[in-house]
């Protein structure tokens, strides 16, 4: 199964939210479409759900087309939207009893899909969902999502808002779902996360950036980038940002990534320069470009 | 020897029944500081924050912001603190001229107080074009680097974050810490609970809660060491997989 | 089938576990019927009233007597001079003063006629009038009396006896009016906000991605509404003839099937509202604003439609609930058949099935 979009855009009143997005995922494929809010992405999710119409465009799900088969697609796909919506007042039980039914199914007959997901929250199945932790929450839509074994998966930003610790949990999960065949579209502001797909779309603006798998997109990274750490950060940038030479600086946890749009560039230089400004304790080194340098670069 | 502490934690406990959201926290902040409160959703962090930021009465334990108690004074804390959530912050129906005036309002300034703190943030932010815009046609970096000026307006001792960069694209993320960082040089303090643990090496110190304690409490660097970990992520993964 | 099943399962979850809408949906009819039935009345009881007798004779002391002897009139004081007849009724002790002339027994055997004064104060019109039919009673039934023994020429007595409700008890008029208020209030609210909250939580978004029909998530919301309001509806109708002793004239039977179509007009308005409501808020609005409000005035419940202005009582027509409460006084009070209101019958139907028509049309099956 597969998802193919064709050039699609939407407006709102005045303004484009998708603008001539195109992109196709294999099946089987972890796909997915990064960038952050007001990017586009659960416009783009809501139309290959089939609950809005694209202004332009075309997509098909699976080969049935969203417009004319929207039908075939609603039985057939698992979502979970983003505002993260299950039944506050009814138990984990009752909301994947709920779920289960309206496709048709019960618990029993897919439960091998869930059982990993579900073993984590099992303790708690008589207790209401309202009263759930974030990260159990999200845990329960991915079952109530799954429970009628979709072939494809539309994930609209599943992690946000919740710790580290529960989105890595969350992403070992959809690896192994991954490995029974389900296609999954998730999006994410998480540019950690793009790692971790098969592919991704960078989109920001309601532009896609660039297509391709991670590694590809990481190598394609036309500068070299550096790590500068010393002992006062806010100083720190201020002295990069003023040395002639910089084509970007932007602060990564403890260090500073700096670009020079120089081909020859000496680290050397560098480190005089920031000797001169009194900083202590410098340290440059090159280091390994991530999705998010590259979407930085990209988004200009 | 003048004390330096604008945020002092005493055993501060809160509870809901017999569930305990925060069991008995201690810490200090000093003034100037970059503070980052970290831990996982449930840890009651939250719960902790509103009770410093005077909203909510704890059960036990003794507290003190900005030199007043959070039992007693929970009214002179509000005048002395910038508030700042991810959630809510300005009013998406008023230009951006309108919301400034009107904080500048609640906060207290005089007119032409208010009036010389908006040719400031015109000159800082390039406001200009869009002073008239509804706050609500803005992209979200801009309204939140807006909320964060505006949470200054009144110069306060602390600023209290929450979590005010969620969603917010990379490069809109690194300018409002530089906000955040040009805010702290100045003086003001900062407390700041975030999600993104690259943030968390940004702080000066950080604390991690879980299930109600405070479970660690250091420099990011002092942490790292500790418990051997090449970045914050790490050191909240192993310590909040207990 | 079994979609559908079970999602009313999961809606009567819902209903039951919201400790608010139980309250209002189970609590408010039963109060606001006692409210009306015991607090708001038409009739009167132990009113103040003044004698002023100019005569004191034997036959005066005998009607006083018989004033004050019922239940409805307490004597509070008696005047001596003319004067005080205006004082007392600034004061505002009394609401009525009766004045017999000098004389009175006197004329009375002399030439059958005696004159009595009922001065009453109509600063409240309804109570005023009520005052002057009670006393022309009692002081007619005196004279009914003492007639027995005298052969007179014929005397004219006019009586009159308010018909289907001759004590004018006033809960009769307005069982049927809050009836008619309750069931449309829990099936269109109700109705509404339960359709709105699932918007308004996104989970309306899973129900659309998903093999049921739009159709199956209307009804499904709708089903326990009826139950609830039907359950409504003989609670109000029991506490009626237990509590209040109304008499239901007519059949049981007929009553039931009107009030199930009434609620089903109810209902279906309740979904139109959705369909045009973003939030819980603005479909409770609605429906208090632009259901409940034009109800309670324009339906005949408090105010009578034939004393509004020509336009108003056009307007009337249009809603639903004027025709129920007819419906419903006919068959309560009046104990009449099918063939009496089979025209308010049909157009509740017609109502019921064009609201239904349109919320059908406008039920979005999109998010836009």
């Amino acid at each position: 199964m597969s998802i193919s979009v064709k050039n699609i855009s939407k407006s709102f009143k005045k303004v484009n939210a998708v603008n001539d997005v195109s992109f196709e995922v294999k099946e089987g494929e972890l796909f997915g479409l990064i960038g952050p809010d007001g990017a586009g992405k659960t416009t783009i999710f809501r139309i290959l759900t089939t609950l809005l119409f694209a202004d332009k465009g075309a997509v098909t799900i699976a080969g049935f087309d969203v417009v004319d088969d929207y039908k075939e697609i609603r039985n057939n796909v698992g979502y979970m939207p983003g505002k993260f919506s299950l039944y506050q007042d009814l138990t984990v039980e009752e909301n994947l009893e709920f779920f289960a039914t309206i496709f048709g199914t019960t618990i029993e007959e897919n439960y091998e899909l869930i059982k990993d997901i579900y073993i984590q929250i099992e303790p708690f199945k008589k207790r209401r969902a309202g009263k759930l932790s974030g990260g159990m929450k999200q845990k329960l839509a991915l079952c109530c999502a799954l429970i009628h074994k979709p072939k494809v998966l539309f994930l609209d930003e599943p992690t946000t808002g919740v710790d580290p610790v529960s989105r890595k949990e969350f992403w070992e999960m959809l690896k192994r779902l991954q490995q029974k065949g389900i296609t999954i579209l998730v999006s994410t502001p998480y540019m950690d996360e793009a790692a971790l797909c098969d592919r991704i779309a960078l989109i920001q603006g309601g532009k896609i950036l660039q297509i391709d798998t991670p590694q590809e997109i990481i190598k394609h990274y036309p500068k070299k980038i550096y790590d500068v750490s010393a002992d006062n950060m806010y100083h720190l940038i201020k002295s990069l940002k003023s040395f002639e030479h910089n084509y970007s600086v932007y602060p990564f946890g403890e260090f500073v990534h700096y670009t020079d749009n120089r081909a020859n560039f000496n680290p050397q230089e560098l480190q005089q320069y920031l000797e001169t400004k009194n900083h202590q304790n410098i340290k440059i080194e090159i280091t390994k470009t991530t999705i998010e340098d590259t979407f930085m670069e990209l988004a200009k | 020897m003048k004390n330096n502490n604008v945020i002092k934690v005493e055993n501060l406990t809160k509870a809901f029944g017999d569930f305990t959201a925060v069991n008995s926290i201690s810490f200090e902040v000093k003034k100037g500081e970059i503070f980052g409160f970290l831990g996982a959703n449930g840890a009651g962090k939250t719960t902790a924050m509103k009770m410093l930021i005077g909203i909510s009465k704890p059960t036990s334990g003794k507290a003190e912001v900005a030199g007043f108690d959070v039992f007693a004074q929970p009214e002179d804390i509000k005048k002395n603190i910038g508030y700042m959530s991810q959630k809510f912050a300005l009013y998406d129906d008023l230009t951006v001229k309108e919301n400034i005036t009107f904080f500048g309002g609640i906060y207290g300034l005089s007119r032409s107080k208010i009036k010389e703190k908006r040719s400031e943030l015109v000159a800082e932010l390039g406001l200009g074009d869009i002073l008239n815009e509804l706050v609500g046609s803005l992209p979200l970096g801009w309204k939140q680097k807006l909320s964060f000026s505006i949470a200054l307006l009144h110069n306060p001792i602390i600023v209290f974050l929450d979590e005010p960069t969620g969603g917010v694209d990379p490069i809109t993320r690194r300018q409002f810490w530089e906000m955040i960082y040009k805010s702290a040089n100045n003086g003001t303090t900062i407390f700041v609970t975030t999600h993104y643990m690259d943030e968390a090496e940004y702080c000066d110190r950080v604390s991690i809660m879980v299930d109600g304690k405070i479970e660690a409490l250091d420099t990011p660097k002092k942490l790292k060491e500790a418990y051997n970990a090449h970045n914050m992520n790490e050191v909240f993964l192993k310590l909040a997989r207990g | 089938m079994k979609r559908f099943i079970g999602f009313i399962k999961k809606e009567f979850y819902h209903i039951f576990r919201d400790k608010r809408s139980l309250f209002i949906l189970f609590g408010m009819p039963v109060a606001q019927i006692l409210l009306f039935g015991f607090a708001i009345t038409n009739e009167i009881n132990n009113v103040d009233i003044a004698i002023f007798d100019k005569s004191n004779d034997v036959t005066t002391q005998e009607i006083i007597h018989k004033i004050s002897a019922s239940k409805f009139f307490s004597i509070k004081q008696n005047i001596t001079n003319e004067t005080d007849i205006e004082t007392v009724f600034q004061k505002g002790k009394v609401h009525a003063v009766l004045v017999f002339e000098k004389d009175f027994k006197k004329n009375l055997t002399k030439t059958n006629t005696a004159k009595v004064h009922i001065i009453t104060d109509a600063t409240d019109p309804n109570t005023a009038n009520s005052i002057t039919n009670y006393i022309s009673a009692i002081i007619g039934s005196y004279r009914q009396e003492i007639n027995k023994d005298i052969n007179l020429e014929y005397q004219i007595d006019t009586k009159t006896r308010m018909v289907y409700n001759p004590e004018l008890k006033s809960v009769f008029m307005f069982v049927p009016g809050v009836m008619t208020i309750i069931l449309m209030l829990v099936s269109a609210m109700m109705t509404s906000i339960s359709i709105t909250r699932e918007k308004e939580l996104g989970t309306m978004e899973i129900l659309l991605v998903s093999p049921l029909k739009p159709f199956q998530v209307i009804v499904g919301k709708v089903i326990p509404y009826i139950f609830l309001s039907i359950i409504n509806a003989v609670v109000i109708v029991l506490l009626s003839i237990f509590v209040f002793e109304m008499p239901i004239q007519g059949s049981l039977f007929l009553l039931a099937l009107e009030s199930v179509f009434f609620i089903i007009t109810s209902l279906s308005l309740g979904i139109l509202i959705s369909t045009v409501s973003a939030t819980q808020q603005t479909a409770m609005m609605i429906s208090l604003m632009g259901l409940m409000l034009p109800t309670i005035l324009l339906s005949g419940f408090i105010f009578p439609i034939s004393s509004m202005p020509l336009i108003l009582q056009v307007i009337s027509n249009i809603i639903p609930a004027k025709w129920f409460i007819l419906i419903l006084k006919g068959i309560m009070l009046k104990g009449v058949g099918l063939f009496f209101i089979w025209k308010e019958t049909l157009i509740l139907i017609g109502m019921t099935l064009f609201f239904i028509a349109l919320s059908v049309k406008k039920y979005k099956i999109r998010l836009e």
